[in-house]
């Protein structure tokens, strides 16, 4: 049976199981969407590099439930993010979240399903926020996630608390049998004044494919800070669509960091909705390519209430026969006097077959904002190459000092030094395999 | 130590450098002088083997090698160090990181063990004492918004650690006040060694009152046109360089 055959036949079976619930309007409107948008074509214009109509082309099983349940703790070590022993840990496995593997070690916050969430105290808070990712995202993939939305899970960060356990999520896919398609699901609301790290990876077992269409939400209220990390390191035959939308709907701080190092296709949409004054958003990303893999960036900031500052700074280095796609986009509405708004995107080009397309994009409807973006492609600097050189560094070394240097700012701004040095490894030991290679 | 025979060379096709011949012994100090545009740069970025120049003819010794077979690092492993008149700024890159790997990396190549970071940083502590530079200087990127005399004396700290056998200082002068050429000559005559060798490349004579040059040389329009002591640099400096200009033309 082809995928979209078997996802048209799990949601039908889905919906008459568990019988009705408030959840299921919000479900049956994205599976009409989906229906009548599909899988988007390089001819959607948020599409135009990014052909991810490929990745359907193969059969998929799709949140098969009994194979959740076969994993084991000790499967996990690998996948395992340092400070873990210290750290809430969310594990999901094809997309759904695996309680028997997680481990939850703050009182201060409370996790449970999206379908438990919307019959409980946190009903309001579900019904208010979930599915708000999709009047910014206006396509087929995000509405097939949110058609399975109530098996996805509520995180819910209590008011005035400090998370002090980083919370770090785990995205398995376990292809050891079969190809896997997976649609993890979160809705994380961070009360006021509350403290939220969270860290995020994929990873793929098995000799087969996986594809994941994640969709998170994140509700930051007034006060609160919410620092965001994601790591995708995943192996090249597994490929991710994931769509983080946060909405700041209080005076708040987010600071988000989205390293991509590895994976077949991988397209990032990072929407961050500005809905009130004073707020503050950092955004940055690191995407070091090589191989045949496309990373491809949809940022969006929208400003919708005065006096907020945004800064947002990608930066590639893209080698081999690699691709790599920026799309950002600063829109300014008439009410956002006073906005603060900041945007760059740095590549550097290592292979003659590497490919950028990079598109800064603002729209200002406001006239009394302060907003920059610019864009650059280069390749490595000759001059600093030769002073390097001239001291006696090899050119290997000479190479694998002036990448780091470029990629270094960004990850200074990942705050926990558990999680900047396990990227800093990482890129050292991609370095490594650069110069060596070359 | 170096032998440069009939030295030829271009940049873009034009013809820079037209047959420069020149000797530099163990423990001599040479200095090439001469104005704008006539070739100084070009001399030592070839030597020091920056790859934007062709070549077309002639030849570098260094210690019996053949300059011309060696990569840029090879050189500096070989013992031969430039100090650039624009010291390249490289953020992200932190100088102490740099001169460990350059320094590592410059034993690698003379076969000796990489020192460790003990060992390091002893050295390094000695040496900045030479050059009076700053650790908070060294802990941060490299020369990116160091002042003109910081780069400078970052260069000749760097030289300082690298140990090589000829030194070439590319305009070291060049923006410096009369204090911080000061404490750069300090450093370079606290680093000479009857082994060693230094090539002074500099516009202006004041950098030779800090640092005695044994010969000195005028260079204009690609040739070495006149040779002397330091006598040389005095009259230049009185006349101007109008007068070998004018000698020159007059010989053609």
């Amino acid at each position: 049976m082809n995928t979209i055959e078997l996802i048209k036949e799990r949601y039908q079976q889905l919906q008459s199981s568990n019988g009705s619930s408030v959840l299921t309007p919000i479900e049956r409107d994205a599976f009409n969407t989906f229906n009548t948008l599909g899988i988007p074509t390089v001819k959607h214009e948020e599409w135009k590099y990014t052909r991810i109509s490929g990745v359907f082309n193969k059969e998929y099983a799709f949140n098969p439930e009994s194979l959740s349940t076969t994993l084991y703790p000790s499967d996990l070590e690998s996948f395992r993010l340092p400070g873990h022993q210290a750290a809430n840990e969310l594990v999901f496995v094809n997309g759904l979240y695996a309680s028997q593997l997680s481990t939850i070690r703050s009182a201060d916050l409370t996790v449970m399903t999206l379908e438990d969430a919307s019959k409980g105290e946190f009903r309001e808070l579900v019904l208010q926020h979930l599915g708000q990712s999709g009047k910014y995202i206006n396509d087929g993939l995000n509405a097939l996630n949110t058609a399975f939305a109530a098996e996805g899970i509520f995180v819910h960060v209590k008011k005035g608390k400090i998370v002090e356990h980083p919370v770090y999520i785990y995205n398995i896919s376990d292809a050891r049998s079969v190809n896997i398609l997976a649609q993890p699901r979160s809705l994380f609301y961070v009360s006021q004044n509350a403290q939220v790290i969270i860290t995020e990876t994929y990873a793929t077992m098995g000799a087969q494919e996986s594809f994941t269409n994640q969709v998170t939400e994140v509700v930051v209220e007034q006060d609160a800070i919410l620092e965001y990390y994601k790591i995708q390191n995943d192996v090249a035959k597994s490929s991710q669509v994931t769509t983080t939308h946060i909405r700041q709907v209080g005076k708040s701080l987010v600071n988000t960091v989205t390293v991509s190092l590895e994976g077949g296709i991988v397209r990032n949409n990072l929407n961050i909705a500005m809905e009130a004054e004073h707020s503050e958003s950092h955004f940055y990303g690191l995407y070091f390519l090589n191989g045949d893999t496309l990373v491809d960036n949809h940022t969006v900031v929208d400003n919708v209430k005065p006096n907020c500052l945004s800064n947002e700074l990608y930066k590639g280095v893209i080698d081999d026969n690699a691709t790599a796609v920026f799309n950002g986009k600063i829109f300014v509405q008439k009410d956002a006097q006073k906005t603060n708004a900041f945007q760059s995107n740095k590549n550097l080009l290592l292979s003659d077959n590497a490919t950028v397309n990079t598109k800064p994009q603002l729209e200002i409807f406001a006239d009394d904002v302060k907003c920059s973006h610019g864009c650059t492609v280069g390749q490595l600097d000759e001059e600093a190459f030769f002073y390097l050189r001239s001291r006696g560094i090899s050119e290997k070394a000479a190479k694998s000092l002036l990448i780091h240097a470029f990629a270094i700012d960004i990850l200074d701004h990942i705050k926990p030094e558990a999680i900047r040095n396990y990227v800093d490894k990482l890129i050292s030991e991609r370095l490594e395999f650069t110069s060596n290679d070359k | 130590m170096l032998s440069i025979r009939n030295l030829h060379a271009n940049i873009d096709r034009k013809e820079i450098l037209r047959g420069i011949n020149l000797d530099i012994r163990a423990g001599e100090v040479h200095a090439i002088m001469g104005p704008n545009g006539s070739g100084k740069s070009t001399l030592s970025a070839i030597i020091a083997g920056r790859e934007n120049f062709e070549v077309t003819e002639g030849e570098i010794e260094f210690m019996g090698k053949d300059l011309m077979e060696l990569s840029p690092e090879e050189r500096a492993g070989e013992g031969i160090f430039l100090s650039f008149q624009y010291p390249i700024e490289i953020p992200g890159l932190t100088t102490t990181n740099f001169i460990k790997t350059a320094v590592n990396e410059v034993r690698k190549y003379r076969g000796e063990e990489p020192l460790d970071a003990v060992q390091f940083l002893k050295k390094m502590k000695e040496k900045m004492k030479l050059v009076n530079i700053d650790q908070s200087l060294l802990s941060r990127s490299l020369n990116e918004g160091f002042s003109g005399g910081e780069k400078k004396r970052n260069e000749i700290f760097q030289m300082a650690m690298l140990e090589p056998k000829l030194s070439i200082l590319d305009e070291t002068d060049s923006g410096l006040d009369i204090d911080a050429i000061r404490i750069v000559a300090n450093g370079v005559n606290q680093l000479r060694k009857p082994e060693n060798a230094v090539l002074l490349v500099t516009h202006y004579q004041r950098l030779l009152d800090y640092i005695i040059p044994d010969f000195v040389h005028v260079l204009y329009k690609g040739r070495i046109v006149k040779s002397g002591t330091k006598e040389l640099a005095y009259e230049l400096e009185e006349r101007g360089y109008d007068f070998i200009k004018a000698e020159v033309e007059q010989d053609a």
